[in-house]
């Protein structure tokens, strides 16, 4: 047990080493859900009122409502960034020292996946610390149960993000992924509307919502946040994970991996 | 070295095509003796980078073995991976984390941890000579640094088979002689099998083993002496350009 305990230990410290020591990528990280919940729900605040609904128990800001779409907005850009990274960027040095190493490659790759979900979870976290300043105070239970929804949901976006990225070859760079991944995913779900808001404007895009993994994802959340189970999103999360999870590791078999699919092996020598 | 030991490396009828393209390499096959400085000779483009990419597992071949110290590399990759080293062509270091630091994330991946990874980690840095150099970034370090640190890196878990691929480019010809030498070095002392891939032909020593590989096939394998006669040539660059001569395939 301790070889595999150490190396997921070796890639977590990895993981957190890098992030700490990247400043920038930090401040992008945070600042990103901020401006939502400072400048755009703030500006909206008065026109979107949001009635009661579970797992609130009255009327709630606006902002209030959003905070959970914003933490898996934290979630879906770390889970793409750092999937995408593990294949295309510079870190595909790095990548192979990972993969030449004993211990077998599936273990591998989950313990790459949930390091950086865990690190997602510690930008989520200090995104919470400076929104309870902003009157956003869920229960202090909620941090807790919160946990467990940010690393199931977490790992659900980040093996998609890997799935994508081992498969798509036109999604090399980052700003491809924005226009077609992220900003669908996280428009079309219920992170900013509650899903009979968008009923009543488009029962298409309603249905389009519901479907989202994405709005499985954030609903997780939000009722983890406020310590209860929305058992539904769990199991929804659960299967999108598995899902994700087998079809990437699949794409990432070396007999037709993504290194051969994408040519990116190295110059021939 | 005992001759009951196996080969350090042994490949047997190796075959690999990229999607769409023209076969990189042809049933290849031949072996690394144990203790053995073998240097994989080749011109740009003869499918030795494909070869170590089926060698480290990085590609799976679609049929013949791959056999590190008698392990099976897909009936035992944790044997076979545990017993090699690597090196690869690329810069494979993190530039942003300090030299103990990549060092003690390869040793983690290996399984080391405490006294004994920290004992190593020592042994790593005096082998690199960066003693000194611990706590620097790797963004710092000058190219030569880098690839010893690779190479020290490589030998952290102890393996008896160190594969590198073409370790020199990009260097000034002063780290690039050092490099080699220091490799030769500890081929002789501790017993350590070598895979050394190359197109530069000074690289390789009278004493070393040799394999020619053209066009995705072996063209010829055995000591120096060996392949200079089959080439009927009288020094290694003539074997080479008479090896090497016109399309294999």
């Amino acid at each position: 047990m301790k070889p595999w305990a150490l190396c997921f230990a070796g890639i977590l410290w990895r993981e957190l080493l890098r992030f700490l020591q990247q400043r920038g990528r930090f401040l992008a990280a945070l600042v990103r859900p901020l401006v939502w919940l400072f400048i755009f729900a703030a500006g909206f605040r008065s026109i979107l009122g949001v009635s009661i609904q579970p797992p609130y128990q009255t009327y709630m800001l606006y902002e209030v409502y959003i905070t959970p779409g914003l933490c898996g907005m934290i979630l879906l850009f770390s889970g793409m960034q750092s999937s995408l990274s593990m294949v295309y960027d510079r870190e595909m040095g790095s990548m192979r020292v990972l993969l030449v190493s004993p211990l077998p490659r599936w273990f591998l790759l989950l313990s790459k996946l949930v390091a950086g979900v865990l690190v997602a979870a510690l930008q989520v976290y200090v995104f919470l610390v400076i929104a309870w300043f902003w009157e956003i105070e869920p229960p202090l239970p909620g941090y807790l149960t919160l946990l467990p929804a940010l690393l199931v949901a977490g790992l659900m976006l980040g093996a998609l993000g890997l799935l994508l990225s081992s498969f798509i070859r036109q999604l090399e760079n980052f700003a491809g992924v924005m226009n077609f991944v992220i900003f669908p995913m996280f428009f079309a779900s219920s992170a900013l509307y509650p899903l009979w808001r968008v009923k009543e404007a488009s029962p298409l895009l309603h249905a389009i919502a519901a479907a989202n993994p994405f709005t499985h994802a954030v609903e997780l959340i939000r009722f983890a946040l406020y310590a209860q189970l929305d058992l539904g999103s769990l199991v929804a999360v659960l299967g999108w994970t598995v899902l994700f999870t087998a079809v990437a590791l699949w794409g990432y078999n070396p007999a037709r991996g993504f290194v051969a699919l994408t040519g990116k092996a190295g110059p021939p020598g | 070295m005992s001759a009951t030991m196996p080969p350090a490396l042994q490949l047997e009828a190796l075959s690999y095509a990229y999607a769409r393209g023209r076969p990189a390499l042809q049933d290849v096959s031949f072996s690394v003796p144990p203790g053995s400085f073998t240097a994989l000779l080749g011109p740009n483009g003869a499918g030795k980078t494909t070869l170590l990419s089926l060698v480290t597992r990085l590609f799976q071949a679609p049929g013949g073995r791959v056999l590190v110290c008698g392990h099976d590399l897909r009936q035992a990759p944790r044997a076979a991976l545990g017993a090699m080293g690597v090196v690869f062509q690329q810069l494979t270091l993190d530039l942003d984390l300090t030299v103990i630091q990549n060092l003690r994330y390869s040793a983690l991946l290996h399984g080391l941890s405490g006294t004994l990874a920290r004992t190593r980690i020592e042994e790593a840095l005096a082998r690199a000579g960066l003693e000194e150099r611990g706590r620097t970034m790797v963004r710092a370090l000058s190219g030569g640094m880098r690839r010893r640190l690779e190479i020290a890196r490589g030998l952290l878990h102890e393996p008896r088979l160190l594969v590198l691929d073409e370790p020199t480019v990009g260097l000034d010809v002063d780290s690039r002689r050092e490099i080699v030498a220091e490799v030769h070095a500890f081929c002789r002392e501790k017993g350590l099998a070598v895979l050394w891939t190359t197109h530069l032909i000074d690289e390789v020593w009278p004493e070393d083993r040799l394999v020619v590989l053209h066009g995705g096939r072996v063209r010829a394998a055995g000591s120096v002496r060996e392949v200079m006669g089959k080439a009927n040539a009288g020094s290694v660059g003539e074997a080479f350009g008479a090896l090497t001569r016109g399309k294999a395939a």
